[in-house]
């Protein structure tokens, strides 16, 4: 259910972004989806199909998502480590001092469109 | 010859909610309207910890309720039942939570002109609520003890976007190994502004404290 949410989300800057291009037909959406961003691909694709071949622009349009992989850095010792493996514990000292730099996007990184 | 042609876009899906969010928000200040969202799990309480402080502030300020539910209106039929105030109902169409583009659509079917506090009641989620900003002036979550103290661990965007975090049904303490003061720690590793209210909402112990939090915050908001 939240995966549907978010698909809708993308359906509509997809066609505002169609629109600004003067864009008839989408074939591909590339997304940037961080590792700890809660959105599980799998079920994002599958929303996708349901919902997108619902629109004219974006019918049989193919939804792929790079996952960005999830780095903390510690503000302590300044490592910067994989946040799936060390949480938010920071594995050189130790400190609990520590933000997400990356692995938390939900991204449209790019359309394709077909050439004719 | 590519038969593709790339455009970049590079945008989060969370950048056109955010802004208007913040429009919103400008637009509350301006008429005088503080905007409460209230946020937790399904059955943490948020209804019954409503119709408490409604109880106590009503002669105070004008309050409106907003129910967000995926589809029934039970939530504002028992708001007004127990409190007499103007509630309405919001059907989020399948959604799991609530964006400023909804919530600006619920708030036009309430009388901004004759309300000083609107309550927003959130769907039941600890998840996609806290990623969807309402334009809310402050945020605010009920955590009840059946839940475990360890949930602002496992729900860290949550805590972090949280004003007052509300610890409810305390009355059952004894039959959990809820750490209360783990808890506390635990909200403050995500947000050390975050203020905790343990109460329990069937008693109504404790709602004092968080109605007297709201009524100041709604004093700083409207001067
Ligand atoms: N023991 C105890 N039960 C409580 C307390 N507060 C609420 N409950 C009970 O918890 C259940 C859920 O309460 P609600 O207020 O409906 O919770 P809610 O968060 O609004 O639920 P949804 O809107 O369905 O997500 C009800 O049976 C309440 O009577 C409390 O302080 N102690
Ligand atoms: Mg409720
Ligand atoms: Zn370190």
């Amino acid at each position: 259910m939240h995966e549907l949410g978010i698909v809708f989300y993308i359906i509509r800057d997809v066609k505002k972004a169609a629109q600004e291009n003067g864009v008839q037909k989408v074939s591909g959406v590339v997304m940037n989806i961080g590792e700890v961003s809660t959105i599980v691909p799998e079920y994002l694709t599958d929303c996708w199909r349901w919902a997108a071949d619902k629109e004219d622009l974006l019918r049989g349009c193919a939804l792929k998502c790079n996952i960005v992989p999830a780095v903390t850095y510690c503000e302590d010792c300044g490592a910067e480590y994989g946040t799936v493996q060390y949480g938010k514990v920071c594995p050189r000292c130790g400190s609990e001092n520590t933000y997400l730099i990356r692995g938390n996007e939900v991204e449209i990184k790019e359309i394709e469109v077909p050439n004719n | 010859m590519d038969d593709v042609k790339v455009i970049e876009i590079k945008k989060s899906i969370f950048e056109d909610n955010d802004r208007d969010a913040d429009n919103l928000r400008a637009d509350l200040k301006r008429r005088g309207v503080f905007l409460l969202n209230l946020m937790s799990s399904p059955g943490s309480g948020k209804t019954t910890t409503l119709i408490q402080t409604i109880n106590r502030i009503k002669d105070q300020v004008r309050v409106a309720v907003m129910e967000a539910d995926i589809d029934s209106n039970v939530d504002a039929v028992k708001i007004r039942e127990a409190t007499g105030i103007p509630s309405i109902q919001l059907h989020t169409g399948g959604m799991c939570h609530l964006d400023a583009e909804m919530t600006r659509q619920g708030l036009d079917n309430v009388p901004l002109e004759d309300t000083d506090l609107v309550i927003l009641e959130n769907v039941g989620n600890l998840v996609c609520p806290a990623e969807f900003d309402t334009g809310a002036v402050k945020n605010a979550m009920i955590l009840s003890v059946p839940e475990g103290h360890d949930k602002p661990l496992k729900y860290p965007l949550m805590f972090s976007i949280c004003d007052v975090v509300v610890i409810n049904k305390m009355d059952v303490l004894p039959y959990f190994d809820f750490d209360l003061e783990k808890c506390r720690e635990y909200v403050r590793l995500r947000n050390p502004k975050a203020q905790v209210i343990p109460i329990c909402a069937k008693t109504g112990e404790g709602v004092d404290a968080f109605a007297q939090w709201l009524l100041q915050e709604i004093n700083n908001w409207k001067n």
